[in-house]
């Protein structure tokens, strides 16, 4: 089809008003991070760096920022291990139920969050589990493998058997064989998988809400100061913090593999 | 190359090697043993025993749950008008939500998959996929500020006489729209990019206009990544309680019922029974999106 030049004008400027509408929230909870007015008036008053100050003394928002690094740092973890062995199984095996476990993965993504989140928190309660950092790794890995997973195996079904095969034959046993050929291969997704993972969990609150107890994560932390008046400045700043540090390990993965461009496997 | 091994005893690790080597079965369920085994264990574990307490009594005097099967709650549920109204609003959010979404993400799709240069591609493909993945609750929270009383979006719509939404549930359906915007353009991309130059060639050669040859080609082909974005805006929408809370006022979807239920009133059997609705919504949606093939779009 000839896509006419007042066609594709029409669609570059759909797209690029599109772009302006997804940025311009984003954008202006930057801008109010410096902005001097409690109040989020349009246009800003004026410049100050006050806000950062005063955000990064309280000890509130540093113990739920350490919350959340930790909270992803397991998740992330779990979701290599567990994402990498479930991408090996599918990818390199013919069995019964194959599918069911490709479906099993993106289940907790695919269903509501509520539901997961309410889910998980009964089972905890029913087990006597307390919540806390624990139940919020648990709840993060089991959402966040998909992510792992969905970037390995879209590079081992790109990579041939026969460069293992090969190593196999020149006398390598099955270790030396995963050391210095599959792992190397796979690297890069695994990195991109891991930062993704990390990202999601970083951000995540609809279910950690539910697990976390009277803990704070970042994005709890902000969710029940966003509702009282007067934090204002200092949730905007908090904000930005959470934005950065989730937008930039998807950035990196991006980068480092183009794997990270689907949802599901 | 052999010196270099990770262990100072090769001999004993390489025999075990062999030994798994030749048993593909053992290999196949050590490595599916941990993660099908957390889960089956962890997740469907779970959401069995919340199904479970949906059957338990809930004692209103106690606030205690008591393990005596009823359907007490299921009846709750479908009996109370407020739970029926809130039932059928996030539904229809939702379906409003991902046909906004659909609107929306079409034509910057096409403009991605077909128009635009690689560079330019790449840079759009980003910049989709960052909010994608990070910043969720920060664009929610944005989106409250922008809609309160003489915010940005009151202050930019004045001068033509015009005032934001505020917290409501218009506001809800623009902001969820907003959110999963991305979930919408990244899978639509992806099926317009698959789809042969040839065919969209042969239907000019045989005369196919741009109009009819975007019905009659394009969409059909098409049909099923828009259905597999949409899987993602409905489930996310049936799923969120956080963005009503910030950006709808007072007006309750699903997620609101089953939160507070769980959180504050503390009925679980209730919020169990509730988390249902969405539940069955989503496998009836996944069964038919399955029949249009979407799952191969995912």
């Amino acid at each position: 089809m000839e896509t006419t030049r007042t066609l594709q004008r029409a669609l570059r400027g759909v797209t690029a008003a599109v772009l302006v509408f997804v940025y311009v929230p984003i954008a202006l909870i930057g801008l109010y991070a410096f902005n001097t007015n409690r109040v989020p008036t349009w246009p800003p008053s004026g410049f100050t760096l006050d806000w950062f100050g005063k955000a990064a003394q309280s000890s509130e928002i540093r113990s739920a920022l350490l919350l959340s690094l930790e909270a992803a740092a397991g998740a992330t973890i779990a979701a290599l291990v567990l994402g990498t062995l479930a991408a090996f199984a599918v990818q390199r095996y013919r069995f019964f139920g194959r599918e069911v476990v490709s479906f099993l993965v993106i289940l907790p993504i695919a269903l509501p969050g509520i539901v997961t989140g309410i889910a998980l928190a009964t089972a905890f309660t029913s087990f006597g589990i307390t919540f806390g950092l624990g139940t919020i790794v648990v709840a993060h890995a089991t959402f966040c493998v998909v992510t792992v997973y969905n970037n390995a195996i879209a590079r081992l079904r790109r990579t041939a058997r026969n460069f293992e095969e090969a190593s196999m034959d020149l006398g390598a046993d099955t270790w030396q064989t995963f050391q210095f050929v599959t792992f190397p291969n796979l690297r890069t997704a695994l990195v991109a998988g891991g930062l993704l993972a990390f990202a999601l969990s970083f951000d995540e609150i609809i279910v950690t809400l539910l697990v976390a107890g009277a803990q704070e994560t970042l994005p709890i932390w902000i969710f029940n100061n966003s509702i009282r008046p007067n934090q204002g400045p200092v949730v905007n700043v908090v904000a930005l913090l959470l934005l950065v540090l989730s937008a930039v390990p998807v950035y990196l993965a991006n980068r480092i593999s183009s794997d990270t461009t689907t949802i599901g496997p | 190359m052999m010196a270099s091994g990770p262990t100072r005893n090769p001999s004993s690790l390489r025999r075990l090697a062999g030994a798994i080597y030749r048993r593909p079965r053992l290999q196949l369920g050590l490595l599916l043993g941990p993660p099908l085994g957390a889960l089956v264990f962890v997740y469907l574990g779970s959401l069995g025993v919340l199904l479970l307490n949906a059957f338990w009594q809930f004692d209103p005097f106690t606030g205690r749950v008591l393990p005596n099967p009823t359907l007490d709650s299921f009846a709750q549920v479908v009996g109370t008008p407020v739970y029926r109204d809130v039932a059928i609003r996030t539904v229809l959010t939702a379906a409003a939500v991902t046909i906004t979404d659909a609107v929306i993400a079409f034509p910057v799709a096409f403009y991605m998959a077909r128009v635009a240069s690689p560079r330019v591609r790449g840079i759009l493909l980003v910049s989709v996929l960052l909010p994608l993945w990070s910043g969720y609750l920060v664009k929610v929270y944005a989106w409250r500020v922008m809609l309160l009383n003489n915010g940005f979006l009151d202050s930019i719509l004045s001068p033509v006489g015009l005032r934001g939404p505020g917290l409501s549930q218009t506001s809800a359906w623009l902001v969820f729209s907003y959110l999963w915007l991305p979930y919408m353009i990244l899978p639509v991309y992806a099926g317009l990019e698959r789809i042969p130059g040839s065919l969209l060639e042969a239907s000019s050669d045989l005369g196919g206009r741009a109009w009819a040859t975007f019905r009659r080609v394009i969409l059909p082909l098409a049909m099923p990544a828009v259905v597999a974005g949409s899987i993602f805006t409905f489930s996310l929408t049936l799923g969120d309680y956080v963005t009503p809370r910030l950006v709808a006022g007072g007006t309750q979807f699903i997620g609101n019922i089953v939160y507070e239920n769980v959180g504050v009133v503390g009925n679980v059997p209730l919020a169990a029974a509730y988390a249902t609705v969405p539940i069955l919504v989503m496998i009836v949606y996944l069964l038919l999106a399955r029949r249009s093939g979407a799952f191969e779009s995912l």
